[in-house]
């Protein structure tokens, strides 16, 4: 019960990528934060709607999973650096492995993450893939 | 603020411990620090243990109650710490910080995990890292230094046989090391040849799954001498923090909890790297073995590849780096860990490590990190 309210908790963030941006440093940091690391009590933290349009740093790609993920291996993940500035670490889907490259143009999409487990809920959320 | 020494260290054999339980294992090493130190349990006055996750792989929390009461250590105050794979590094600090200030005189610091009582220990390892931003998007453990590796291979060139070569060296120590995990050597074809886990790191760049303790004596550097011929001095007892997250640092190629931690150690030691005789590195991944030699100075940034391709840090080299045959060959009992390298570099500063002895060795280092770098500790010890 308690991992369904965990999953609730988070669902807007994971379905519509909302960061946070600090009006003081203009730093940008996904997930929400309630405080700016930067400029801690001096800082100010409004909710931001990121883009979901970044470029890939750096990718991995599984072919040991854990049990949750088994039946998706081997897949593809990366740590994602949004246009806005923050960096997310993602799944990349719909690819052709040819063109799977440090510095890629991504695009979030909408998926589903996880198969039910214990808490017999299906998680969605954000992946990526490659911008046309 | 006191001096402090090391007057007693011990490892158990590390490996799957089958035979073996959680308790069997803290208190065989506990007895035989105690041992080593020529002291009696009873002058003992506070216990630390190192242990990243009891509860997930023994289901048993309170592990310091436990311990105490079958090391028939109590009533002495026993605190569990835990900081991931640098639990066992922040047992060691802090029994040395209790040292130090004055607060007791004799403290025994250990570590501890049993891991291979489940029989998928993954997700407990990925629990180290940002549960619900990375583990929960899919990402395994390997795969975060794995995406390490592939961005420094991107920005400075580093191969994949220079990533084998630092596996190669530490079987090649642990062949002389009769505690480790996997007492034998391998080549660089035989590494590039295993199974793939995370691309571009397989099977044999990882750390294994692994059960052990360890454990050392610490008391006032004043009275060392009192229990030993060669007690060995703490020069500096360093820890800082750093992002939970991969994503979030500033480069992915650099672990600032260890450059933040080595700074102080140096100050504090009045040292710089070329003081290092030896250092025991957190190589639970052969990439992060490469970025240790650079993030604690040994070498430039990006320059970590050609320096152990080269034999910069064999056994014979300008810097030898895990005598021991660090985490992927001794072995990486996780809480344990921090421990096992001390005692290493203890055994090695009095002369006592055997077929694997560095030759007239005066000042060692150990680095021990937690996670993907959100906490790193640094020690430097000297004879
Ligand atoms: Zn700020």
């Amino acid at each position: 019960m308690t991992e369904t309210v965990r999953a609730w908790r988070h669902i807007p963030q994971r379905y519509n990528l909302i960061g946070s941006k600090c009006l003081q440093c203009g730093k940008v940091f996904f997930p929400k934060r309630i405080l700016c690391p930067e400029c801690r009590r001096k800082g100010k933290l409004e909710e931001i709607n990121l883009s979901g349009k970044g470029k890939i740093l750096t990718y991995s790609v599984i072919e040991t999973p854990t049990d949750e993920f088994k039946d998706i291996a081997p897949y593809v993940v990366a740590i994602v650096e949004l246009e806005e500035g923050a960096k997310v670490t993602t799944q990349i889907v719909d690819y052709d492995i040819e063109k799977i490259e440090i510095g890629k143009e991504v695009e979030m999409v909408f998926r589903k993450i996880r198969e039910a487990g214990d808490d017999g809920v299906i998680s969605y959320g954000f992946k990526f893939r490659i911008k046309d | 603020m006191r001096d402090v020494a090391i007057i007693g260290v011990s490892q158990t054999k590390f490996g799957e411990l089958w035979d073996k339980s959680f308790r069997d294992m803290i208190t065989e090493a506990g007895m035989g620090a105690i041992q080593d130190a020529n002291i009696e349990g009873a002058e003992l006055e506070a216990m630390y243990v190192g242990n990243m996750s009891a509860g997930l792989f023994v289901q048993q929390e309170h592990i310091a109650a436990l311990i105490a009461d079958h090391a028939g250590l109590t009533p002495i105050p026993c605190a569990r710490i835990e900081a991931a794979c640098a639990s066992g590094g922040l047992a060691l600090r802090n029994g040395i910080m209790a040292v130090a200030s004055g607060y007791h005189d004799i403290v025994i610091s250990a570590g501890v995990e049993k891991m291979t009582d489940v029989v998928d220990p993954t997700p407990m390892i990925a629990s180290a890292s940002d549960q619900e931003w990375e583990a929960k998007q899919g990402v395994t453990f390997p795969s975060l230094y794995a995406m390490m590796a592939r961005r420094h291979m991107y920005e400075y060139g580093t191969t994949r046989e220079q990533l084998a070569t630092f596996s190669v060296i530490n079987h090649a120590n642990a062949s002389k090391n009769p505690r480790a995990q996997f007492p034998m050597e391998i080549t660089v074809e035989q590494v590039l040849n295993s199974t793939m886990v995370a691309d571009p790191l397989r099977l044999l760049d990882c750390s294994p799954v692994s059960d052990g303790a360890a454990a050392v004596i610490l008391c006032p550097a004043e009275d060392a001498r009192k229990y030993t011929d060669t007690p060995i001095y703490v020069k500096a007892s360093a820890q800082a923090s750093g992002t939970i997250a991969l994503h979030d640092r500033k480069s992915l190629t650099t672990i600032d909890a260890t450059v933040n931690a080595a700074r102080t150690a140096y100050n504090m030691a009045k040292m710089e790297p070329k003081d290092i005789g030896a250092v025991e590195v957190h190589d639970c991944f052969s990439i992060n073995g490469l970025l240790a030699v650079e993030d604690l100075g040994f070498v430039e940034k990006g320059k970590g590849g050609v320096a152990i391709e080269e034999g910069m840090t064999q056994i014979d080299g300008e810097i030898p780096v895990n005598p021991s045959g660090g985490l992927k060959a001794r072995g990486h009992p996780l809480g344990a860990t921090g421990i096992a390298q001390t005692a290493e570099i203890v055994w090695q500063l009095r002369g006592e490590a055997g077929k694997r002895q560095i030759d007239g060795l005066e000042i060692g280092m150990t680095h021990n990190i937690g996670g993907t770098g959100g906490t790193a500790a640094v020690h430097i010890f000297s004879l």
